[in-house]
């Protein structure tokens, strides 16, 4: 079985006709070449495919692109404007927020996420809200900078 | 990771839903996605078809209603986590709901899929038993309310039978001096309850504990009331000396034999603990009286 699925991403609109069981993450990466977007444990804890689905952080590697279709997915390609790279972004850049960068797309989405629902979180809060990602280089205490360099800055922008 | 190839079809509406999965019995429903598509992916389960419900819009509320509170099964844990309802009248289950997972989790995963599942290290069965809930299920077998004693059957099994869907989830409301916690032991990479501790206290006027519920959950196949720990709070003030010595009744509640382990957790050192996380989920649960 096929089923048609229509997903705007990052703005523009996508149709394709999909096996149920394709997810989301391989939607996004493998059918449409955003491989931004990574894939780390596949079992929905270390947050690597961390995208917003209408503007909600959620893990695209357990989610069905099926579930999604009719959606508006954000994904990391979709964080820069036109005026540059999101607030998250550059903070991640200028904190040394990231080593090999593996999972930097998915901890720039969660961090998208907590910023959504804690403005002005406190470095215990933007590490509750980051437990879901996990970084194997860091040590995490440039992300925590980052992500409070960040909330400074901007609260989030992305659509 | 892959799943094993399946049919497809979205259900608008709750009698959709039933016909479908009259007519594709060997089909299961997909709400969140957040129990089923890790057991695909694993392919401990291989179904020939998906009905999926997470866009029936009237199983996502939470109200209250002569005396109950409903929750809609497709409810979020976000959701849950954040109604102010809950956190003032049902206080242990936004507390659990929190507790879940991660953020992103927490935003796609269902109350109803959480307790069709029936993970023995899931947090809401427990706290679901404690706090008395109520399971309405339609389908098959006509409409049906079933308590939490009949709901959780054991290790991953529930009474949701062949053709029915579970709608939503009632809690009898409670009066102003009672309180309730979740207290969890969570494992430290997955999240997942290692033993988690539900209370609910009614107190008098003159503080003097009325009512007791305390179950455990995480360490059983699925949740046990620790009946001697309700049995010896009942009548006491609720101090500390009073809840120490009836969390330390916990082993009680629970036969060896029961008890689950694993590489990070023995059964017996669970055993053992257990009675630690009750005492923190009563304390709580004895604050948040009056």
């Amino acid at each position: 079985m096929h089923v048609p699925v229509s997903i705007t991403i990052n703005g523009r609109q996508y149709s394709r006709d999909v096996e149920p069981r394709l997810l989301l993450v391989h939607l996004i990466r493998d059918v449409l070449g955003l491989t931004g977007t990574k894939v780390g444990c596949d079992t929905s804890q270390c947050g690597s495919c961390t995208v917003l689905i209408d503007g909600v952080a959620a893990k695209s590697c357990t989610c069905l692109a099926v579930q999604a279709d009719g959606t508006s997915v954000t994904t990391i390609e979709g964080m820069a404007g036109d005026e540059g790279l999101h607030p998250l972004q550059e903070s991640f850049w200028n904190k040394h927020g990231l080593q090999c960068g593996y999972c930097t797309p998915g901890m720039i989405m969660a961090s998208h996420e907590l910023l959504r629902c804690n403005p002005d979180p406190s470095d215990e809060e933007i590490r509750h809200g980051l437990e879901g990602n996990f970084c194997r280089c860091t040590g995490y205490q440039n992300i925590v900078r980052a992500v409070r360099d960040a909330a400074g800055s901007a609260t989030g922008g992305a659509q | 990771m892959f799943a094993p190839q399946f049919d497809y079809y979205r259900a608008g509406s709750v009698a959709e839903a039933a016909a479908l999965l009259a007519e594709h019995p060997e089909a299961k429903l997909l709400a969140g996605g957040h129990s089923l598509i890790p057991l695909l992916k694993l392919r401990l389960a291989a179904p020939s078809a998906l009905v999926d419900i997470g866009r029936i819009d009237s199983l996502r509320s939470i109200r209250e209603e002569s005396g109950t509170i409903e929750i809609g099964a497709l409810t979020t844990h976000s959701e849950l986590a954040s109604s102010e309802l809950l956190r003032s009248r049902a206080t242990a289950l936004a507390e659990a709901a929190g507790m879940i997972g991660d953020p992103a989790v927490r935003n796609r995963g269902t109350i109803g899929g959480n307790v069709a599942h029936a993970d023995p290290a899931s947090d809401l069965p427990a706290v679901l038993a404690c706090l008395g809930a109520e399971f309405r299920v339609t389908g098959g077998n006509g409409d049906r309310s079933v308590g939490a004693s009949d709901f959780f059957e054991g290790l991953m099994s529930t009474a949701i039978g062949e053709g029915d869907i579970l709608t939503s989830i009632g809690i009898p409301t409670v009066d102003s001096a009672c309180g309730s916690a979740y207290a969890k032991f969570a494992h430290p990479a997955s999240r997942y309850a290692v033993i988690g501790a539900a209370a609910a206290l009614v107190v008098d006027e003159d503080g003097s504990c009325t009512c007791a519920s305390v179950t455990l959950g995480g360490l059983v196949p699925a949740p046990v009331r620790a009946t001697a720990v309700e049995e010896a709070l009942v009548g006491t003030r609720l101090d500390a000396a009073a809840i120490a010595s009836a969390s330390g009744l916990t082993g009680d509640a629970l036969d060896a034999d029961d008890v689950l382990g694993d590489v990070y957790a023995s059964a017996e050192y669970r055993r053992s603990v257990a009675q630690v996380w009750v005492q923190r989920a009563l304390s709580s649960a004895a604050a948040r009286c009056g």
